[in-house]
């Protein structure tokens, strides 16, 4: 008799607590810090906007705290990356999050990936003696300025979809992004003119977009595989590689240790950059454009300082 | 295969033909007939077109001409003949399409399927709880997909060397009105936190004495009934209330003998984030269900088990080298409240761990473990543990344990166990 008593008690003061009162501006969460850069842009001050993710966190690797979970439970727009780069963490949040608008399939579940060019989507078979291969293809695709308007279109999409009255708000915010971004890109792309073919290596494969758009040659990756840490033989291999291609620049994610490509670069001479591929990966970057500005400068710094045309 | 795709409808055609002509009343007009027939002729030359243009497109060639639709005067065409000759010209060659797609799409819906091998093994002495020298332990297959747009399903088989048990099946439903996640099925109870881990997850080879001697064992609460989840508002921290009712059946903590004999499991959980790097949670949780005392005396249901339990634990990983190190101390003590013919019997059991990731593959750990017996609490067993994990991949674990067990019987055990785990398929993400 107690514990149903307990049972029921407990029951009714489940049910009784209310929620959270609703929100004035869109709620939007993102799972990272460069999807939250480019909903600010679309979104202005109508939208409040709140990233998962730390722009100098490794965005495969985030736990899933409840803290989390708050922030979808009163979310109105869940805003990710997708081509499962956050399949290990985000499904128990959404799941946990109470919060139909940002179920999968939900209005506000916005796949940021769907219309992106999408580079090293793999043919045939895919087993994990691959190491930690994306079945859907490179999910690093923020990296390309292109990209960054198709992902701010579908983002207009969705605030247009939530806020229909804030339409020509956000159109005139998408339009102005989309102005300034293809400024920028002209300019980036004519600094890194001179530099085009230039051969690099990168820790993982954080940079095809990026180096697609930018022109650079990336020939050798410090992980043997992705998500392999690095062996003594694939780092001599690599070693070797770099040398007879006078490969001079490394690139590394901020969230990789710089033992073995600092070891790498004393062995071949080549200037190791900690290059951060999202917003916030560094204090400096605040935003979209403040990202390729920070990466192309290092690059372009670190070229002019090893002397390789 | 575009020839023999082609072949047969042209033979479709040509039975059809059959068709009409033996259809078509000898009473009728012969000027009409031809009419009919020329008209049929520019409909299939028509449909022909676009059939190969089908497959054309089937092989990667030209996408198909925009206007597939035949256009036969209607006056030209008997009404009641129209269905009959289209029909079976259509049906082949969308049906063929239908199906392939079907297949492909079919294969779209499956659950992601994980298989987790555990195999374990024991060197040294234990004569009180002896385990075999290797043991395929238990297998756990997982099926799990999303139901429809307002359920997903979970099913967590074991595989053990000794048969197949069902450890989760369960529906979630995590959207239901007044923030409520609801869940029915069989599952492991929110009681503590290690009785909801799944042996790949722990941090040892072995469970707490404290679970083995006052939680029901391995297998823990685990039971076929309702959840219901809320995250109860405040300004401050996260915080979840689960009440739980079970069918009160688990191994030899809790018994019904019959269906009124429920059990029920509550849990409050509070979350914090200390800084980006640190975080804390703490739980307390209650279990109370009849238990099997009372069979020998023919007193079955008359007896009872009540748990208390408080749990915490403190992590810490630096979010800019979470892959290499991280830092996790959990300690968790329950008090169990057991009636049986003898009397009440009033004990308690706790663990302390703490494990420590000091390379992206390496991590080391330890364990204290005390705890009475849930039938004697005059009795009690502790224990020490150190442990050792290697993790190849994420997908891989390769881990040994140094554990030395004293018992209450007075016996001393110091055993080295080892263990493979490994995970192939996608395996979904467990909750924080």
């Amino acid at each position: 008799m107690n514990s149903k008593f307990f049972f029921i008690a407990l029951l009714a003061c489940l049910i009784a607590a209310s929620p959270l009162a609703a929100q004035g501006k869109l709620d939007v969460v993102t799972t990272t810090e460069d999807l939250a850069a480019i909903a600010r842009e679309v979104g202005g001050d109508r939208v409040t906007v709140d990233s998962i993710a730390r722009g100098y966190q490794d965005p495969h690797f985030v736990e899933a705290k409840p803290s989390f979970i708050l922030k979808l439970q009163k979310a109105d727009l869940l805003i990710l990356v997708g081509r499962d780069l956050e399949i290990g963490w985000l499904p128990p949040l959404i799941q946990q999050s109470r919060n139909r608008k940002v179920q999968v399939g939900a209005d506000g579940y916005i796949d940021a990936s769907l219309k992106a060019q999408i580079l090293e989507v793999p043919t045939g078979q895919i087993t994990r003696a691959e190491g930690d291969v994306h079945p859907l293809g490179n999910p690093h695709y923020w990296l390309d300025p292109e990209n960054g308007k198709i992902i701010a279109g579908e983002i207009f999409d969705a605030l247009a979809r939530s806020r229909p009255n804030d339409r020509a708000y956000f159109e005139q915010r998408l339009n102005d992004f989309n102005n300034r971004v293809n400024e920028a890109e002209k300019r980036w792309i004519a600094m890194m003119a001179p530099y085009k073919g230039m051969k690099v290596v990168t820790y993982h494969r954080s940079f095809p977009n990026f180096a697609e758009r930018f022109g650079l040659n990336i020939v050798g990756y410090v992980e043997p595989k992705p998500g392999i840490p690095p062996t003594p033989q694939h780092t001599l291999d690599l070693i070797n590689q770099m040398k007879k291609d006078n490969v001079k620049i490394v690139l590394v994610e901020p969230y990789f240790d710089l033992k073995t490509p600092n070891s790498i670069g004393r062995e071949t001479g080549a200037e190791v950059l900690v290059m951060p591929p999202s917003v916030g990966g560094v204090k400096e970057i605040t935003d979209y454009f403040k990202l390729f500005d920070y990466d192309i400068n290092l690059l372009i710094n670190a070229i002019k300082k090893t002397g390789v045309k | 295969m575009a020839c023999r795709f082609l072949s047969f409808a042209l033979f479709f055609i040509f039975l059809l033909n059959q068709n009409v002509f033996a259809q078509t009343p000898a009473q009728t007009d012969v000027q009409a007939l031809r009419a009919e027939i020329d008209a049929l002729k520019a409909d299939y030359d028509k449909r022909i077109q676009a059939l190969e243009e089908k497959i054309s497109v089937l092989q990667g060639g030209a996408p198909p001409a925009p206007e597939l639709q035949p256009q036969v005067p209607q006056a030209q065409v008997p009404q009641g003949q129209v269905p009959q000759t289209q029909l079976p010209l259509q049906v082949p060659a969308a049906s063929t399409g239908l199906q392939g797609s079907q297949i492909s799409n079919a294969k779209v819906f499956n659950p992601d399927i994980a298989v987790i091998g555990d195999f374990i093994g024991a060197s040294g002495s234990n004569e009180v709880e002896p385990s075999p020298a290797m043991e395929m332990h238990e297998s756990e297959a997982a099926f799990q997909a999303i139901i429809d747009p307002y359920a997903r399903a979970d099913f967590f088989f074991s595989f053990g060397e000794e048969g197949v048990g069902l450890e989760e099946g369960y529906i979630t439903f995590p959207a239901i009105p007044g923030g409520l996640l609801f869940r029915a099925g069989k599952m492991r109870a929110a009681f503590g936190k290690v009785n909801t881990l799944h042996n790949h997850v722990l941090p040892w080879i072995d469970r707490p004495i404290v679970t083995r001697n006052l939680v029901a064992g391995e297998d823990g609460i685990d039971d076929a009934g309702f959840s219901l989840a809320k995250l109860i508002p405040n300004p401050w921290f996260f915080l979840e209330g689960t009440a739980q009712v079970y069918r009160g059946d688990s191994t030899d903590l809790f018994h019904s003998s019959k269906r009124g004999e429920l059990s029920y499991v509550g849990h409050l959980r509070g979350y914090q984030d200390i800084t980006d790097n640190t975080n804390i949670d703490l739980g307390i949780s209650y279990a109370q269900g009849h238990n099997p005392a009372g069979i020998a005396e023919g007193q079955l249901g008359q007896f009872s088990t009540r748990l208390y339990g408080t749990d915490a634990t403190l992590r810490w990983k630096p979010l800019s080298r979470a892959i290499y190190h991280s830092f996790v101390g959990r300690s968790e003590v329950i008090w169990s409240r057991r009636q049986q013919p003898g009397g009440l019997q009033s004990g308690k059991g706790f663990y302390v761990s703490g494990d420590y990731q000091f390379a992206r593959r390496w991590f080391a750990g330890g364990r204290y473990d005390w705890s009475n017996l849930a039938t004697d609490t005059s009795l009690h067993d502790s224990g020490q543990s150190l442990v050792l994990t290697y993790w190849p991949s994420e997908f891989s674990q390769i881990r040994g344990q140094y554990r030395r067990t004293k018992y209450a019987v007075g016996l001393t055990a110091n055993e080295l166990l080892w263990q493979f785990q490994f995970s192939i398929g996608a395996h979904g993400a467990h909750p924080f």
